[in-house]
């Protein structure tokens, strides 16, 4: 294989920037482009739900690079211009505002779009949140109330409750699980977060399915849960999952499905290439197809890409890591979480307020998760690259 | 090069200690130490990479000095 001419990156966020930064890194001395549907240069969303909500971080700061560092890539960075549309045989995209951008190598980096309630109306009130002008205008109204519904019971949701209870509104969290973040890390931990945001005096609606939302021709009023009851608001957080942004990759030529189909070089045709959180890829790993939703994949997978793109032919296989805060406490989880694996506690304690648990399926450590306890966390990470025997678990706790 | 830290963005990932022990260490509530800011020239490569997949974009570095 040879080493293209040009690359061409299609969204200039996290995943895109890590692909153009890791290019220039290992010497690829080609002709790049960074195409970028938001006006705004590269910046990082994870702050978004957290600091820059709550006020301790200027919207400013969550930029990525700095001029000079993106000046130093020598790439021409095109943003404000949403592609359309790909001709994938051809390796031509076309933008909204009428360029047509041709490379030997086209790399798709285009994330997520939120998913809104059935009928959501743009409302006054009612926010969902992916981008920093979204956490701005959350801000904004939520400075202006007292009481704020959030749906949904995922990460985003319990972050965005955790910070609005933090600026001292009253806060319902509605969700359909029976824990907030069961599907991500099981109901164990899920009730731990269940019980620390009922501490921290967050109304908990679990389990429960909404119908809709009220409002008059002023403002969203309430949102509407099955069976007729309403639970009042001012505000209203949608954060109900997000779905890949290939809404523009019909017509294309690749495959799709529950994002770009990609191999396990996370290649979706010749020349072409997914990352970050549009990407389901195949990991050779766990031996099936995945797609992450988490900032250092993106970061990962774009490194990974751009070895592949410059001949590496090597598969990406990554040990996942992702985190969230809530309140003072930090959640950090190396590896895969899943629902129905094993989970055993080694090291602290839930009453502590603090611990680190394994998770372990197919009779091996799979993941480790820690809460507040940054640096052993850390250390049974090897555990999970090992993929250690889940009988030794006994034997690994901290005595 | 020199390293510039940005402990108020530093969300405690602790992925610069795996990739560069010797440049970077974390305190208990995870937040980065630099423990050497202008690191010998053989650990610039771990020490940009870092700077690249570090979750809170908190490592700037000035490669000129
Ligand atoms: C509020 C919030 C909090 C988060 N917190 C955490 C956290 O604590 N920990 C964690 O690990 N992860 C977190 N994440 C997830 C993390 O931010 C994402 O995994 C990461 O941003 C993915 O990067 P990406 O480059 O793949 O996609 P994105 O960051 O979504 O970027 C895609 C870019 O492509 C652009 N785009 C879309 N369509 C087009 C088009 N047709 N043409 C051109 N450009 C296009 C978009 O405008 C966007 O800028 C959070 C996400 C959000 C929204
Ligand atoms: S990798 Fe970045 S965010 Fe993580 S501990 Fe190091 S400096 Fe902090």
């Amino acid at each position: 294989m040879t080493v293209p001419s040009g690359v061409l990156v299609v969204g200039a966020s996290v995943g895109g920037l890590a692909v153009v930064e890791s290019l220039r890194r290992d010497g690829y001395a080609g002709a790049l482009t960074l195409l970028g549907a938001e006006r705004h240069p590269p910046y990082d969303r994870p702050p978004l739900s957290k600091k820059v909500l709550s006020g301790a971080l200027e919207p400013d700061r969550t930029r990525l690079r700095p001029d000079a560092a993106l000046a130093q890539l020598n790439a021409t960075v095109l943003l404000g211009d949403p592609a359309v549309h790909l001709d994938a045989p051809a390796r031509a995209v076309v933008t909204a505002a009428g360029r047509r951008l041709t490379a030997e190598a086209i790399v798709i980096a285009t994330g997520l779009e939120p998913r809104r309630l059935p009928g959501q109306l743009p409302w006054p009130g009612v926010h969902v949140l992916r981008t920093v002008d979204d956490a701005v205008a959350l801000r904004a109204d939520l400075l202006a109330a007292t009481q704020v519904v959030v749906v949904g019971d995922g990460v985003l949701g319990t972050e965005a409750a955790a910070t609005a209870r933090g600026m001292g509104l009253t806060v319902t969290l509605v969700g359909p699980q029976a824990t907030p973040l069961a599907s991500q890390l099981g109901p164990r931990i899920g009730g731990y977060l269940a019980e620390l945001h009922a501490r921290q005096g967050v109304q908990l609606r679990l389990g429960a399915a909404v119908e809709g939302l009220v409002g008059d021709d002023q403002r969203v009023r309430g949102v509407r849960l099955a069976g007729g009851e309403v639970l009042p608001a001012d505000v209203v957080v949608v954060a109900i999952g997000s779905r890949p942004a290939i809404g523009w990759l019909a017509n294309s030529g690749l495959q799709l499905a529950d994002g770009i189909v990609c191999d396990s070089r996370c290649r979706a045709a010749e020349g072409i290439y997914a990352v970050g959180d549009v990407a389901w890829w195949h990991h050779e790993g766990l031996g099936t197809g995945l797609r992450l939703e988490n900032r250092s994949n993106a970061v990962e997978q774009g490194a990974a890409v751009a070895a592949n793109i410059l001949g590496k032919d090597r598969p990406y296989a990554p040990v996942p890591f992702f985190w969230t805060d809530q309140y003072d406490v930090k959640i950090q989880v190396h590896g895969f979480a899943t629902p129905g694996a094993e989970v055993a506690l080694v090291e602290g304690s839930p009453e502590l307020g603090q611990f680190v648990a394994l998770y372990g399926s197919g009779g091996k450590v799979t993941g480790v998760l820690g809460w507040n306890m940054v640096k052993q966390t850390r250390m049974h990470r090897q555990h999970v690259v090992e993929g250690t025997d889940w009988s030794r678990v006994d034997s690994l706790r901290a005595s | 090069m020199r390293i510039i830290v940005d402990v108020e963005k530093c969300c405690g990932a602790g992925q610069c200690v795996l990739l560069a022990p010797k440049v970077f260490d974390q305190r208990d509530d995870g937040i980065v130490v630099l423990l050497d800011e202008s690191p010998a020239p053989e650990l610039h490569k771990a020490v940009r990479e870092a700077a690249c997949v570090c979750p809170g974009a908190a490592i700037r570095l000035e490669e000129q000095a």
